[in-house]
């Protein structure tokens, strides 16, 4: 087969000039974040941009070789490659070097190396594997355990090496699973938690539980349009709010606990006339609502109880209860004003102050964007964020024309991380997203994390190549 | 291949483009709408650092150096460069105690880590040289300079004045000062403040986030240069000004030497005064306490802020206005029975009787003919009422430069007393007014008040026959005759040249043959008055005034030595042996000066 002359046709261009694009893009931007006079060859390979000029070189080769491996391999080695990188991930937390607090690092004379990046990449082939499968049916909640189960694996592990940013990635696979068919209402009751655990953070308890069998009462009306049960169910918990009074006068029992005694006793009450008018879903908005106060009232309690006072500090800067200029507000104000300051056309490469005389924390890597910010401006970050969207719309593109499955989930899995991190990252830097310390794909310093990125992206790109081979 | 869910392609990329294009949104705003971001990515690098313009040199009219600039050094501490280092060498070095310096080391840190705060000040040359040399070994300790005014020699302290810090009010007022710069206060410093200040430049470095200096912006594109402050040449004759101090010594009172053919201030004595040296530095504050609790109040300039009754050196003033408005002529004999009586009013006059002319009125100072002289200004028929003749009268008195500012420039100049018309119009009500009550100003007494600036002015005006310049004290800045043009104008009294002569030869009698013999040197015909201001709450202050020589005068002179009695007794030695020593440049008699020298009087 002439296949070495049909691959290179057959390449999406495309993807590979905006790769390339990001990539040396990346590195000028790594060039001015860390510029010094002394070393001012890119090539000095004693400084950050000499060694990411390293990596990009390796990370070539890498395409080179994943081009020229067979894409059925990845079918086949699907499972293998995951259980090898869950090893990995066990292993560098009793083996791995700790930095920044988190165990993540596998240290090798000079070189680093974070094995969490590639996790992502095989817990996207594994999932596009197990999906992928014939009789594979998303909502039976088998198959959802399943699927579940390979991505909490990874996520656990990370979050045992300390490294809550990295395991939050792997919520960018719920829109894998939608895509695939996941029920809306999964994700809606996940969201509905999310919200919940803020405002259990944000305000007392005991709004939160007053707040929600008001919620599950409209809703429950607007399902059932039943004026009667609804007024029933109203007249209930007026009745408990009542309890609530006298409690206030003559008990003292906190009302948060009132509330909730209330309210399982109402929907006690509630479950015979539910029962006889044959209310189909009345068991699962119990369950919820009950499910919801459980979790409110859990978090409050991990939170006040179980946390330590520092963690508690930062959830509370994310959320913006409680302000700390001098830690994480520090970066994001530093980086908002070096993004700011960059305004229409930017202030030119090495210009850039608050790059040039580190303002910004971390800026080669996780707060590299303000670099573009500065010194590009907003054509700077225009383009960049222009590119990014426009590199994951081909890949989703490039996704829905492959026939095999197990490629179009794998695709999607490409584009929701690429997104999650862009998303994160950009966000945190304009403070739009919590600091939660991830890498700008292809741009931020560090090898494992481009590695992992090209590798993720090429494995795709070669998969495309095959979409056309006959089985 | 197809699937049931590949519409949800289209709402996941629609929720990719709506997050990106949120995100492009908000950097819209945030980098070109919002342009507060500029202006702290400013703040944050640039480090305006004001360059300080040494101030300007002040000279005696020779050229001898008066005040200058010393440099001094302030040790400075930036805590998180501090290394261990040898306590006490260092202490050894600077001069200071360990548990000092521990204490100063403590502020240092809970001010800032990073930046630099000062823990010694005004280090001398020789213990900054010997800290240089070993600063190697104290890490993150480093010396900046600064200069003091320095004074060659402590002379002429409240002439001078003295810098101090700006306060609050002088911020508001002029936006060039800035917390921390340093203002003239008093004297030439604060009179000429502009002149000798320079114009402060401004340096923009960029600093890192550690607030280290990373270089110059633009390689100093925006940078302005410090302007050195001027020099001024003053027109004090710094050996008149010492010699007067030292006569003045054991006196309280003033000196003030003019050179009536320009107005320049030759010498401005008060006593008692201070070392200039006192009040710079470290130690201004803790000396300007000190001097200001001092009774003898050596922080009042005398010269230009006392004011005397001018006793009977006004009688010249007189004579020349009596003169000028045609009352009395050269020739007018009065009688003089030991003193002036009109009906139960009687002003005694000293030992002279019978028949005085007008010569012998002024060396022989007798009050009886200048009270006359006085009755026949305010009864003057020329004009309607004695009101109006008194206003006359008043007017050349102001052309003399009597009870108002001279507008030299010298800062906190004073008035002096010299009632208007309207005043003694209320004082004496409906009633006519009673020229008796206002005769003892014809005698230098009363309602009149003047400062030893004011009568030297008026001895200068008499001693070129009808004119004066304002008196000042800075002949050149710069070495330029640029001061200010007022001091260029001839100012004219509106009395006759004609009438001066009889009036300065009753000035040299005075020296020759009357009141103030004292004060005669035979190789200098001396012009010279005596006068005694009636003190009610002690000795009478003594008091004299001359010029020198005659024809041509080079100096004018008025002495004022308070509680000394008669005019002749301390004052008329005094002015004698400084035109002395101005116009000769020797004393020839040293007696003279060991008499005054020797004098101590009682000043409680």
């Amino acid at each position: 087969m002439e296949r070495s002359s049909n691959i290179l046709k057959r390449l999406d261009w495309i993807t590979i000039l905006i790769y390339l694009f990001l990539v040396i893009f990346g590195l000028i931007n790594i060039y001015a974040a860390v510029y010094n006079e002394q070393y001012s060859s890119i090539f000095d390979g004693s400084q950050r941009y000499g060694k990411q000029l390293l990596w990009i070189a390796i990370a070539f080769v890498l395409i080179i070789i994943v081009l020229i491996i067979d894409g059925r391999v990845y079918e086949v080695l699907a499972y293998p490659i995951y259980l090898g990188t869950i090893l990995l991930l066990i292993a560098v937390l009793l083996f791995g070097k700790e930095v920044n607090g988190a165990r993540s690092w596998f240290e090798f004379g000079s070189i680093r190396f974070q094995p969490a990046e590639f996790t992502k990449l095989a817990t996207a082939l594994a999932i596009a594997r197990l999906m992928s499968v014939h009789d594979y049916k998303i909502n039976r909640i088998n198959d959802l355990a399943k699927v579940g189960l390979l991505i909490i694996i990874p996520v656990s592990l990370i979050i045992l090496q300390n490294d809550t940013g990295s395991a939050l990635v792997y919520a960018a696979f719920l829109v894998v699973l939608y895509r695939e068919g996941l029920s809306p209402w999964y994700l809606i009751l996940i969201m509905l938690f999310g919200v919940l655990f803020i405002l259990s953070l944000v305000t007392d308890l005991f709004n939160v539980f007053i707040a929600l069998p008001i919620l599950a009462l409209i809703i429950f009306h607007l399902i059932y349009q039943n004026i009667k049960l609804t007024l029933i169910g109203l007249g209930i918990f007026i009745f408990a709010c009542l309890l609530l009074v006298l409690n206030h006068y003559f008990l003292h029992f906190k009302g948060e606990y009132v509330l909730a005694v209330g309210i399982i006793f109402s929907l006690i009450v509630l479950a015979y006339p539910a029962y006889v008018k044959r209310i189909k879903h009345y068991g699962m908005i119990s369950f919820i609502l009950i499910g919801a106060m459980a979790f409110t009232f859990s978090v409050e309690y991990f939170f006040n109880h179980v946390l330590e006072i520092h963690q508690r500090t930062r959830i509370n800067v994310v959320l913006g209860l409680e302000s700390d200029p001098l830690g994480v507000e520090y970066n994001v104000r530093q980086s908002k004003i070096a993004i700011g300051s960059g305004e229409f056309t930017g202030k030119g490469f090495l210009q850039g102050t608050q790059t040039k005389f580190q303002f910004v924390p971390e800026q080669d890597t996780d707060f590299i964007f303000c670099t573009v910010g500065e010194e590009y401006g907003f054509i700077g970050t225009f383009i960049v964020l222009g590119l990014f969207a426009a590199l994951i719309l081909r890949i989703i593109a490039i996704a829905e024309r492959q026939r095999s499955k197990m490629n179009r989930i794998y695709g999607y899995g490409v584009a929701s991380i690429l997104f999650f991190h862009v998303a994160v990252n950009v966000g945190m830097t304009m403070g739009l997203a919590p600091v939660i310390g991830i890498p700008l794909p292809f741009f931020s310093y560090g090898g494992s994390s481009l590695w992992a990125f090209t590798l993720l992206l090429f494995i795709l790109l070669k998969l495309d190549t095959t979409r056309m081979d006959k089985f | 291949m197809e699937n049931i869910y590949s519409n949800r392609r289209l709402f996941i990329s629609g929720f990719f483009i709506l997050v990106i294009f949120i995100y492009i949104l908000r950097l819209f705003f945030l980098q070109i709408i919002d342009s507060s971001y500029k202006l702290s990515a400013e703040n944050n690098v640039f480090r305006h650092i004001v360059q300080y313009p040494s101030r300007g040199l002040i000279f005696d009219r020779h050229g001898k150096l008066m005040v200058y600039n010393q440099s001094v050094f302030d040790v400075v501490i930036v805590p998180n460069e501090m290394k261990a280092f040898d306590t006490l060498l260092f202490c050894k070095i600077v001069d200071i105690d360990k548990l000092e310096l521990i204490n100063k080391l403590k502020e240092a840190k809970k001010f800032s880590t990073y930046k630099p705060s000062i823990i010694i000040q005004l280090l001398d040359f020789k213990r900054y040289s010997l800290l240089q040399e070993s600063l190697y070994k104290f890490q993150g300790f480093f010396t900046q300079a600064r200069t003091i005014r320095t004074y060659d020699k402590p002379l002429a302290a409240s002439l001078l004045g003295y810098i101090g810090e700006v306060d609050d009010k002088a911020i508001k007022e002029n936006p060039y000062y800035r917390i921390g710069d340093y203002i003239g206060i008093s004297g030439i410093e604060k009179s000429y403040e502009e002149v000798l200040r320079g114009k402060k430049g401004v340096k923009i470095f960029m600093v890192d986030v550690h607030n280290r200096i990373k270089g110059s912006f633009k390689e100093g594109k925006f940078d302005s240069v410090a302007i050195v402050g001027s020099n001024l040449t003053t027109s004090i004759d710094l050996k008149l000004q010492e010699y007067g101090e030292s006569l003045m010594k054991n006196f309280k009172g003033s000196v003030v030497a003019i050179e009536p053919s320009t107005g320049e201030i030759l010498a401005l004595v008060t006593s008692p005064t201070y070392d200039p040296n006192l009040l710079v530095g470290q130690q201004r504050a803790k000396n300007y306490r000190i001097l200001q609790l001092d009774k003898n109040k050596p922080l009042f300039d005398r010269a230009i802020g006392a004011m005397y009754p001018p006793g009977s050196t006004f009688k010249l003033v007189d004579a020349l206005i009596a003169l000028q408005e045609g009352v009395i002529t050269p020739q007018t004999v009065l009688p003089c029975n030991g003193g002036f009586r009109v009906g139960s009013f009687f002003q005694a006059c000293h030992g002279h009787g019978g028949a005085v002319d007008f010569t012998r009125a002024i060396s022989g100072s007798c009050n009886a003919y200048f009270s006359q002289v006085f009755m026949r200004i305010l009864n003057d028929s020329k004009y309607d009422s004695i009101g109006l003749a008194y206003a006359n009268w008043r007017k050349h008195l102001m052309d003399f430069g009597i009870g108002r500012k001279l507008n030299t420039d010298l800062s906190h100049e004073l008035k002096g007393i010299l009632y208007t018309k309207d005043r003694w119009d209320k004082i004496f009500g409906n009633s006519r007014w009673r020229p008796l009550r206002l005769v003892s100003m014809a005698i230098g007494q009363g309602e009149l008040g003047i400062t030893p600036l004011q009568l030297a002015n008026v001895s200068a005006a008499i001693a070129n026959r009808g004119y004066y310049y304002i008196p000042h004290i800075v002949k050149a800045i710069n070495q330029k005759d640029s001061i200010d043009k007022r001091f260029y104008i001839k100012q004219k009294l509106n009395i006759n040249q004609e009438y001066f002569e009889p009036v300065i030869e009753g000035m040299e009698m005075v020296v020759k043959a009357g009141t103030a013999t004292v004060a005669f040197l035979p190789q200098i015909a001396i012009c010279g008055k005596t006068g005694t201001a009636e003190n009610p709450h002690g000795e009478d202050h003594s008091i004299f005034i001359a010029f020198a020589p005659r024809d041509n005068p080079k100096i004018a002179i008025a002495v004022f030595v308070e509680n000394a009695g008669f005019g002749s007794t301390v004052a008329a030695p005094i002015a004698s042996l400084m035109i002395e020593k101005y116009l000769t440049d020797s004393i020839s008699r040293p007696y003279l000066e060991e008499r005054i020298f020797n004098t101590k009087l009682k000043y409680e």
